[in-house]
């Protein structure tokens, strides 16, 4: 149970220091965080022409809520902003476990990976963060 | 060490448990306190303090005697300075509305530490807003105690009420109550103590300790959930306007306007936890069978085998562990390096180790300690040495895990 959560791929990207930047110009902004835990990012985006051109993110929190926020960046940049609302909700059913299709959840690349935190209640928020404040970033956009 | 085997007493300790180890947070139920809840329910569930038959009679007794069981149990003067309410929290809320609101103008300070747990902090900051009084902090020494200088400079004749954790909640460490109500009240200061923490483990007079308010929760001291006390000495008591108002806490109702039950009635509106107040009363006996002696007792030992050995381990960083004044319960707060403590709590979980990570509702604390949060194992008298062993083993996993070595 432990080794499907606690991957190296987790642990790669919780530590990643590549996407743990300000951007020069983000056109949006966006604070989330889990209040009981303590998971605190802000998400900044660069959107332009309806397509995330660059994404980073500061904050802090655990494992399981940074390497989520790090996998979330890599799938993001490049994509239509439409595309990455149908992808943060795809992420969320998934934990949430309403969406189990491998096939399907494919489209997530490597944030796939975090798909048996759905049997872990207590850990769904910590999942949950950076997509939620990306879906309520992209709601501006 | 020759423990007693008080595992067999609770019910939820029965076959394989987990090494529970969040008791700041709530303790287990003895099969004594679930009895006298099943009794009350099944052998004369009524509303009290009304109805003539038998059934209200007994639950009126049963109520009234818990309240009598809580006040031997703090050495109160009078059952009339007993409240029931629904926990500490509803205690330290209705100290705030009801005392903090009719006593506070502009200008006068509230005092409060920074160790408090948001219950005793969040209602403060709201009388203080309405009422345009100043909340002022204590802060802390460098092994975790309050600083005396800290309390020298900030209690003073602007000081009218003084807040303050009897046992933090984070860092286990006993306040000298008893010295702070005596300087309270030499400036004119009342002093409200939060006994969630201090009521289950080290006994708690309120007169030695010239408390003026006391709260405390039922559910932290083997009782159920739901029950609650503040303790509040008479003469303020019976100044104090109602907190909530309605039924059975009136003498006479018209049309505008209403006279007040006596004490504590004035402070109870509406059907009480009977159920509640029964558990309770067998949660002190059983903890009085025990003996604060042996309570005491076993807690150091498991704290001290605790601190000793995650102490050994280089990446553990340990907080409030320093005091050398021995005035600890056992509380063991720590991070391990490069692991945050959710990923802490889900791996000890997986080795049967239950504990609390967080910011233990006392986020002022964390930001003044500079951890966003922190790991909590908390010890009752019913934990084990195997306990420790085991959390001290599930900590040591934590970084292979993690892959961090």
């Amino acid at each position: 149970m432990l080794e499907e959560i606690y991957t190296e791929l987790l642990a790669e990207h919780s530590q990643s220091a590549e996407n743990r930047r300000a951007l020069e110009n983000p056109t949006l902004k966006e604070h989330g965080h889990n209040p009981t835990c303590g998971d605190d990012i802000t998400l900044e985006l660069e959107i332009s022409g309806g397509v995330i051109k660059d994404a980073a993110f500061t904050g802090g929190g655990c494992a399981i809520s940074q390497a989520s926020t790090d996998m979330m960046i890599e799938l993001m940049r490049g994509k239509s902003v439409d595309e990455a609302k149908k992808l943060a909700e795809l992420f969320i059913a998934m934990i949430k476990g309403e969406v189990t299709d491998d096939a399907e959840l494919e489209q997530l690349d490597e944030a796939i990976s975090l798909k048996n935190i759905s049997n872990m209640p207590a850990r769904v928020k910590c999942a949950t963060l950076a997509w939620h404040t990306l879906d309520t970033a992209l709601a501006k956009a | 060490m020759a423990d007693r085997n008080f595992l067999r007493d609770f019910p939820i300790f029965h076959g394989n448990p987990p090494a529970y180890l969040d008791n700041s947070a709530t303790t287990q139920k003895p099969d004594a306190v679930v009895r006298a809840i099943c009794g009350y329910y099944g052998g004369c569930n009524a509303n009290p303090h009304r109805g003539v038959y038998d059934w209200s009679v007994k639950a009126t007794k049963i109520y009234e005697t818990a309240r009598a069981s809580v006040q031997k149990f703090i050495n109160a003067k009078s059952p009339a300075e007993i409240i029931f309410t629904k926990n500490a929290t509803e205690s330290l809320n209705l100290v705030a509305y009801s005392y903090g609101l009719a006593n506070l103008k502009a200008d006068d300070e509230i005092l409060i530490t920074i160790s408090e747990h948001h219950s005793n902090l969040v209602p403060w900051q709201m009388v203080a807003k309405k009422t345009g009084a100043t909340l002022n902090y204590i802060y802390l020494a460098r092994d975790g105690n309050l600083s005396d200088a800290e309390i020298s400079a900030k209690l003073t004749r602007r000081t009218k009420i003084l807040a303050v954790t009897q046992v933090s909640n984070v860092l286990g460490l006993i306040n000298d109550v008893k010295t702070l109500a005596a300087k309270a009240h030499e400036v004119g200061a009342v002093i409200v103590v939060d006994g969630a923490q201090s009521v289950p483990h080290i006994p708690v007079d309120v007169q030695d300790l010239d408390a003026d308010f006391l709260a405390f929760s039922g559910h932290k001291m083997l009782g159920p959930m739901g029950i609650g006390v503040l303790y509040g000495k008479k003469n303020l008591l019976e100044e104090m306007p109602p907190f909530l108002s309605g039924g059975d806490m009136i003498e006479y109702v018209e049309e505008q306007d209403t006279t007040f039950a006596e004490l504590p009635n004035k402070f109870e509106a509406g059907t009480q936890n009977v159920g509640g107040a029964a558990g309770l009363s067998a949660a002190i006996d059983y903890i009085q069978k025990i003996g604060f002696d042996e309570i005491a007792r076993v807690e150091k030992n498991l704290t001290a085998l605790a601190i000793g050995a995650l102490k050994k381990l280089p990446y553990v960083e340990l907080y409030g562990c320093d005091s050398e004044r021995g005035n600890k319960i056992g509380i063991v707060t720590f991070n391990i390096r490069g692991a945050h403590p959710h990923d802490v709590a889900t791996i000890l979980d997986a080795e049967g180790v239950a504990i609390r990570a967080g910011h233990h509702c006392a986020q002022p604390l964390m930001k003044y300690i500079g951890q966003n949060a922190t790991c909590r194992a908390s010890f009752y008298f019913y934990n084990t040495i195997e306990d420790v062993g085991r959390l001290v083993d599930a900590v040591a996993k934590v970084r292979k895990v993690m892959h961090l070595d």
